[in-house]
């Protein structure tokens, strides 16, 4: 295909398809924050994480329907994940702390089944769409000419300022000190007399409310179905692994990297592909490859930095 | 083994086989009824059961029942449920699956330990030709045919440059590789996404950026409510092509006005103005209050079909060349109107072409608009000795 396009165009697709990247990795990154807390503070692989994420979608989208607003559906799913996050920790999560991985994986994993088959009988299978609030529905237009939704725009804006403020929660609370000392020292934490059961329903809660409100977000974007957290579950594990276990700072940029570098090969190894191979071909080739990409970075990362780039336990 | 246990054994098969005889011939239905596209088997289903259940329990004047399992579109489920369907409770017929990557890796096993299978959905190219096989039926379409209608469809409006998308694994190969068999445009750019992606940013852009006149895509089920959403959210004007599997009655609901004017075409649709379409659409309606998919009258004309053959052979599968004749012979009228098949037992049939439209009272319907192509057939048959 003949490069036919306007220098002021390819950079107006760049910034597009960065800004698309960025909008994946916020995602990733509320998914990854709970995840890399729970493995790292409490030593629990929670496969069910996407199962959260999953509840948020289905609240959102519920509460929308019965009630008519999305800016009232929110909160209220936040809520109800919240509590669906505590009392998973209390009634299931809090018997694996002392069992071994394989036992977590398996209870999570059918976590994920009973999650799974609940939503299939509530909401049946037909996946469900909400129209994204009025305000947010249109479109903007970026330098260049070219229009971007501004959903798209809001989740940026509302997973960077999510991603402030866990970032204060972090480093400025007590909560935060506790949660920084448990993913560090968990023993030493354990020694100083710290409610280090109560910390575990927090920690699990919070990750609970993160997870739900990427889930409550993406609903409007890309629909509400049975086994959606799944399908994003991998990637967030793959930004926990490159952006180091149990660190919030990782999963952060670990998240955008994972999601720019997803999209952006997405976007433009096809092109660069066909000055080197003939049309069809580069096609089908940079599909393959623009998928396996990120599991080829995880893979390099974890043979360059084995913890990860951002490491917690230093 | 002794001699007793021989004949033990042997007497148990015989009154087995005897107590077989007064029940229900069993047709294994194995279908995707877990995930995002659990609409489309779940409609399936429905559409064969109802079949079944509005002649008395009988199709073709003989007790049938449904074993209905779930492959949640992983091939080796649905290899598990097919090892103890044909195995373990010896099923001789055997239908449902939706997908064409389970179908790959199952359908081989059924017809290595001498079942049948008739296809209601999945008709990947790789059993289309060299591969066909006597006990290997495809009431649907071949893959390639329902998008090469897609194809034909953009021909007949005249587009010249498309842009086409379809997830990667085999439908979609088999989908893009249709569209640009009838389509006589050029073809700017061809993308192929990860199976069961739910945002699709990155490939809208990159067919905005194109100079394309038309889009084509291959997104069934969830995956096409998620890509119609975000074409339209990201102001792309580009007019879609589509085949019938990217907008069916479900993606038209959950999506709605973004859809409007968009194209399709596939070899049903709910309009169809003939008795036993409309008989059918309105039973379906009553029992569950939905419209029909495509995939629902493609699963109830395979039960016909099934039907039509059991009439022929008194309600048994165990001659299997004497099913094989009797289905090859089944002429009866269908919801798409009719089909014969091909030499390699997939369908000859038309092609019709639709449009999004609003009716009446104001609602989103596909309305039938022309014909597109006139007893079609794939053309993987040459390769096809039978």
């Amino acid at each position: 295909m003949p490069r036919r396009f306007a220098k002021r165009t390819v950079m107006g697709l760049l910034v597009e398809q960065v800004l698309n990247g960025v909008q994946l990795g916020v995602m990733l990154f509320m998914l990854a924050a709970g995840l890399t807390l729970i493995f790292g503070i409490m030593g629990i692989i929670n496969l069910a994480h996407g199962s959260l994420y999953m509840a948020g979608a289905y609240a959102v989208a519920f509460f929308t329907l019965q009630t008519g607003s999305f800016w009232l559906a929110i909160p209220i799913a936040l809520v109800i994940v919240a509590a669906l996050g505590v009392l998973i920790e209390y009634v299931v999560i809090r018997r694996l702390y002392a069992r071994d991985h394989l036992d977590q994986v398996l209870a999570t994993f059918g976590l994920i089944l009973f999650f799974n088959q609940f939503a299939t009988i509530v909401f049946g299978r037909q996946p469900l769409f909400l129209a994204p609030p009025p305000v947010l529905a249109g479109h903007v237009t970026l330098p260049g000419g070219i229009p971007y939704p501004v959903y798209r725009l809001m989740i940026i804006a509302v997973g960077m300022a999510m991603a402030v403020g866990l970032y204060l929660l972090i480093t400025r609370t007590r909560l935060g000190m506790l949660v920084r000392a448990g993913a560090t020292h968990r023993e030493m934490v354990r020694a100083l007399g710290v409610d280090i059961r109560m910390l575990y329903t927090v920690v699990f809660a919070l990750g609970a409310v993160l997870a739900g409100f990427a889930g409550a977000m993406v609903g409007p974007l890309s629909g509400v179905q049975v086994g959606m957290g799944e399908q994003i579950l991998i990637l967030t594990f793959v930004v926990v692994v490159i952006g180091g276990v149990g660190s919030i700072r990782g999963a952060f940029y670990g998240a955008l990297i994972v999601g720019v570098v997803d999209t952006l090969l997405r976007a433009f190894l096809p092109n660069l592909l066909r000055t080197v191979m003939v049309g069809p071909e580069a096609d089908a080739l940079a599909g393959g490859l623009s998928s396996m990409g990120v599991y080829v970075l995880m893979a390099a990362v974890l043979a360059l930095k084995p913890k990860g780039l951002f490491p917690a336990h230093g | 083994m002794g001699l007793r246990t021989l004949l033990a054994t042997a007497a148990v098969a015989a009154s087995v086989s005897a107590a077989m005889a007064q029940q229900p011939l069993r047709i294994g239905f194995v279908t995707t009824l877990s995930g995002p596209a659990g609409y489309i088997s779940q409609d399936a289903r429905d559409a064969f059961q109802m079949a079944i259940e509005m002649n008395g329990g009988k199709l073709g004047g003989h007790a049938v029942s449904l074993v209905v399992e779930d492959d949640a579109l992983k091939p080796g489920q649905g290899k598990q449920v097919v090892d103890r369907f044909v195995k373990g409770e010896k099923i001789k017929l055997l239908t449902g699956i939706i997908f064409s990557n389970v179908a790959a890796a199952v359908v081989p096993d059924i017809l290595d330990a001498g079942a049948i299978y008739v296809s209601l959905n999945a008709g990947p190219s790789i059993f289309a030709g060299k591969e066909c096989h006597k006990n290997y039926f495809v009431t649907s379409w071949q893959n390639d045919s329902l998008h090469a209608s897609a194809g034909a469809n953009a021909n007949r409006l005249g587009y010249k440059r498309a842009f086409v998308l379809a997830p990667n694994y085999q439908a979609g190969k088999d989908a893009i590789a249709g569209f640009k068999r009838e389509f006589k445009g050029q073809i700017v750019g061809e993308v192929y996404t990860t199976l069961n992606a739910t945002d699709y940013a990155a490939e809208i852009a990159r067919a905005r950026a194109s100079n394309a006149d038309v889009v084509f895509q291959f997104y069934p089920g969830g995956m096409g409510i998620a890509f119609a959403r975000q074409y339209s959210a990201a102001g792309v004007k580009i007019p879609m092509v589509v085949s019938g599997a990217s907008v069916d009655p479900v993606i038209l609901k959950a999506v709605g006005e973004p859809l409007l004017g968009v194209h399709v075409s596939s070899q049903w649709n709910s309009d169809f103005d003939n008795p036993v379409n409309k008989a059918f659409v309105a039973e379906f309606e009553k029992r569950f209050k939905r419209t029909p998919t495509m995939y629902a009258a493609q699963a109830y004309d395979s039960a016909l079909m099934i039907g039509a053959a059991l009439a022929a052979t008194k309600g048994s599968v165990d001659n299997t060349e004497a099913f094989r004749q009797a289905m090859l012979k089944a002429n009866v009228p269908l919801t798409r109107g009719a089909m014969k098949f091909a030499n390699n037992q997939h369908p000859v049939q038309d092609w019709y072409a639709f449009r999004v439209v609003k009716d009446a009272s104001g609602a989103l319907a596909i309305k039938t608009e022309a014909k597109v192509m006139e007893n079609h057939s794939d053309p993987y048959g040459k390769a096809c000795k039978m």
